[in-house]
């Protein structure tokens, strides 16, 4: 068994900084990640970090544009906290080397984004997540921070209390992809989940493969209750064919939208009267399917982002990467002809229900990132506050994981405070498929101590893999494409009751059919069928939790769209979704949204721009 | 073949047939489910094959494959794999599609299908080549696909990197500098055409096809090779970390086994799927290390 003061799971922007801070404060920290540091998406982060770095500009500002970009979803507390964290932690980064693009005094640019009331987006080119997590594990081999990468994290070391409030998170264990063997990890002082987004759940993404949600599932299978996953961002210019993410930064550089007549349609056709390519994602992505619904999309299917006037130089000064992208991926090049664009999956704005030092419903089990859920972007995020929010809340995690005085949390987790439980009934049974399926904490051997947890959890991973090995079943990958499609079908940009029950039933076969799984290469060695069957069931229990939340919030509010009800419903809405694993028969509940900042409140205004 | 086999197949076999001597309940149905798997595979990969062979619009792959674990695999071979061709796929979508639908064991490392990650640089049709960013239509057929030369293969199309990241992280690839801005909100000044200059440099996504390309790095294990030199050049170029740093940095890439190793073949150059000018970075440090020591004479 490995053993180490703070186990960090995941390696991209948020698992790095978590692990950095947790080592500054003195703990030894083990980074645990299923892929190299370097392969982490955070890399494919094009556009930028918000940072209000001007004398011009105002933390204050931020917040308020991210509250009111969030519709009113976010909770002012974790708002507040990225909003003043970031400036010092974008100039940390520039103390660190990152290349950011420059001005010509030789400070760091910044450049215009959706929703920002000032151009407060701080860019390396069209790869500042490329740069920033380099410039992140630069500083892990600096300081020696101990890295087990190729190690799948297969479940969380969590007691077996009835009440998951009781429950305590000793480590983790994990599958060394390279040699077949698994192993306890144990952490004296905290688990940070930094495992990222879970975009495999859709099949037009411009997510990773590896984005499956793994630190999601697995906290929730402990018992930690996932929020506000219903909140997905579907990106408004990825590439058709492949959903390679296009950055906002064109249209922050004066990229513009135009439909199959040639028509500027943000304008044109009112989506957005004021701030027209730059309104927020939401918005956009919702204005380009309604041109192609309405029969002015280009071959029925995308639209067109211009940037040619924008010129070769400030192109290739500012967005470069934009035009390799374009060009490899869907043969176009974006100096002589517009791009073509179409939403794609991006973001899930839930996850880990955490507060805003990253500190889960369980004790020593925290999560941050896009993985956790604080809430930072509410109803929908803003361009450019992703990456922030890596650094801002990674940082927090760590220094909280190990050891040091914080205060009290303004945000509540957990059923800790003032939350109701739904008044749903979906017409098909949710929840564990009987028999089958790892599960943290659901009962078995009562262990006690930290060890024994750890070992018990070992033996559990262990017996599973043993399992899919030797026994003879169904292939997951085409359980997870039935999955995705389902789920980009029916759970998508558009949503109505009728189809979301649908996709409800088909991941109920889903479930049935996974039961069966099994692997079919024999081998110990880097066996990725097995990896990817084990995924499968974490892109399940996310599916689900998904559209549960989708069907049961009956309103209209930033990226969730509804049908039947096409207003935001402050008055009965202005709440948290939570779903509980509860030991295979998830229940759905709420909490309210937290709009009380530090010196004032947010009050929801309608969403303009 | 091009391919290096790695020499612990034999080693591999033997401790496999230890293991397999106080076979229990679970090897045995291991070793039953292995056999059984293998004939499906075959019998499947027949039907395909024959199904595809009479279908125009397929691709054929022929993929190598090796496993020092698994009965059959032992020896390096090249499976055959006709997969239906659709516009746009790059060599990495044709794996995947040959992965899911015809045989699950195929293994390769791949994650964001957008040349940024940089995992799966591999061997196609001779060259080292991003399998994500490689488009089938522009690739002769039958497309071979191999690991990287001159790496350890662990398995199918996945070689041992870790020599790799060694050479990566022997170069203090890390910022440093002596005298920060005196505001703890101040960043350091860096004039744009500082940045540009080591912007390309910036641009490496670790994958490993210059090293493997490198005539030099396969003779000499301990020459830093390119990617490890490019990651110096970043560093050494950026004028925020002063002189002083500087001349460590030099220093290091002078050593041994580091630039005047180098004898510009330019293969490197060639396969950088980020079309990162390493020849160049290399023989500009030549230049900055005899200048410096120059000055110290």
């Amino acid at each position: 068994m490995h053993e180490h003061d703070v186990v960090v799971v995941g390696a991209g922007g948020a698992g790095l900084r978590a692990a950095i801070a947790a080592q500054e404060a003195g703990a030894d920290v083990a980074m645990v990640s299923k892929l190299h540091p370097v392969r982490s998406h955070t890399g494919a982060a094009e556009g930028g970090i918000n940072a209000a770095l001007r004398d011009a500009d105002s933390w204050q500002d931020h917040a308020y544009d991210t509250m009111k970009g969030s519709d009113y979803l976010g909770d002012a507390p974790a708002v507040e906290a990225l909003c003043q964290e970031s400036p010092e932690e974008v100039i940390r980064l520039e103390h660190w080397g990152m290349p950011f693009s420059r001005e010509d005094d030789g400070r760091v640019s910044q450049r215009p984004f959706g929703g920002l009331s000032f151009p407060r987006t701080t860019y390396a080119g069209a790869e500042t997540g490329h740069q920033m997590l380099h410039t992140m594990y630069e500083q892990v081999v600096k300081r020696g921070i101990t890295v087990y990468d190729e190690w799948h994290v297969m479940d969380l070391a969590v007691t077996d209390e009835d009440d998951p409030a009781e429950r305590t998170c000793h480590g983790v264990v994990a599958y060394d992809i390279q040699s077949g063997e698994v192993s306890g990890f144990r952490a004296e002082n905290g688990v940070i989940l930094a495992t990222g987004g879970m975009g495999q759940v859709f099949d037009h993404t411009t997510n990773a493969v590896a984005n499956t949600g793994d630190g999601v599932a697995m906290a929730y299978r402990a018992g930690v209750p996932m929020e506000d996953m219903e909140f997905i961002q579907f990106h408004p210019t990825t590439l058709p064919s492949t959903g390679v993410l296009i950055s906002e930064g064109v249209r922050g550089e004066g990229g513009i939208l135009y439909n199959e007549d040639g028509e500027r349609f943000m304008f044109e056709h009112g989506y957005a009267n004021n701030d027209g390519e730059l309104a927020s994602r939401d918005v956009v992505s919702r204005a380009e399917l309604t041109e192609v619904n309405e029969g002015r999309g280009i071959e029925d299917e995308y639209v067109h982002l211009d940037m040619r006037h924008l010129g070769e130089e400030r192109i290739l000064d500012r967005l470069e990467n934009i035009l390799h992208l374009a060009e490899d991926f869907e043969g176009a090049d974006g100096l002589t002809e517009p791009m073509p664009v179409k939403p794609g999956q991006h973001y899930a704005m839930g996850g880990i229900e955490t507060n805003e030092h990253g500190e889960t419903a369980i004790d020593g089990l925290y999560a941050a990132g896009e993985c956790a859920c604080a809430s930072v972007h509410g109803a929908n995020r803003l361009g450019g506050n992703a990456l922030p929010e890596l650094i801002v809340f990674g940082k927090r995690a760590g220094r909280h994981a190990a050891g040091e005085e914080m205060g009290e949390a303004e945000i509540e987790t957990g059923r800790s405070g003032d939350w109701q439980p739904a008044d749903y009934e979906f017409g098909v049974e949710v929840g564990e498929a009987g028999g089958s399926g790892p599960a943290a904490a659901d009962g078995g051997a009562v262990a006690t101590d930290a060890e024994s947890v750890v070992g018990a959890a070992v033996d559990r991973a262990q017996e599973r893999v043993e399992e899919l090995l030797s026994r003879d079943g169904r292939n997951h990958a085409e359980i997870r494409s039935k999955v995705q499609e389902t789920m980009t079908a029916n759970v998508n940009v558009f949503r109505e009751e009728g189809r979301l029950e649908e996709t409800l039933a088909d991941l109920r076969e889903a479930r049935e059919a996974y039961k069966d799984v099994a692997v079919s290469d024999p081998s110990r060695t880097f066996n990725t069928d097995l990896i990817h069957t084990i995924e499968t069931r974490n892109i399940l229990d996310i599916a689900e939790a998904l559209t549960m939340g989708a069907l049961a919030r009956e309103e209209f509010r930033g990226a969730h769209w509804r049908k039947e009800h096409q207003e935001r419903k402050d008055e009965d809405w202005l709440k948290h979704t939570l779903i509980s694993w509860n030991d295979g028969e998830p229940e759905l509940w709420y909490k309210p949204v937290v709009l009380e900042g530090e010196n004032k409140t947010y009050e929801p205004k309608s969403r303009s721009y | 073949m091009s391919t290096q086999i790695p020499k612990q197949t034999e080693e591999s076999t033997e401790t496999e047939s230890e293991a397999a001597e106080p076979a229990s309940k679970g090897e045995e149905r291991r070793a039953e489910k292995r056999r059984r798997a293998a004939e499906r595979r075959e019998q499947r990969q027949e039907e395909e094959a024959e199904k595809a062979a009479a279908d125009e619009s397929t691709v054929e792959l022929k993929v190598f494959r090796y496993d020092p674990q698994v009965e059959g695999k032992q020896e390096p071979r090249f499976d055959t794999f006709h997969v239906p061709f659709t516009k746009g796929m790059t060599v990495l979508d044709a794996l995947m599609y040959a992965r899911d639908t015809y045989d699950s064991s195929l293994t390769f490392r791949h994650s964001c299908r957008q040349a940024v990650c940089g995992s799966d640089a591999m061997f196609v049709n001779g060259g080292q080549k991003l399998a994500c960013k490689t488009q089938i239509s522009e690739m002769e057929e039958p497309v071979r696909v191999e690991p990287l030369p001159h790496a350890e293969v662990t398995k199918d199309l996945v070689v041992d990197m870790e020599h790799f990241y060694d050479q990566m992280e022997a170069v203090e690839p890390y910022f440093q500098t002596n005298e920060f801005p005196d505001g703890e909100l101040e960043e350091q000044r860096q004039d744009r055409e500082n940045r540009e200059k080591i912007k390309m440099s910036t641009r490496c996504i670790w994958c490993g096809a210059c090293m493997s390309s490198c005539n030099i790095a396969a003779g000499d294990n301990e020459y830093l090779g390119p990617a490890a030199i490019n990651k110096a050049y970043r560093f050494a170029m950026d004028e925020r970390e002063g002189e002083e740093i500087k001349q460590k940095r030099l220093e290091i890439i002078e050593q041994e086994h580091g630039v005047w190793r180098c004898q510009t073949q330019f293969s490197c150059t060639e396969v950088c799927p980020k079309d990162i000018p390493l020849t160049e970075h290399i023989q500009e440090l030549k230049r900055e290390a005899v200048k410096n020591n120059l000055k110290f004479w």
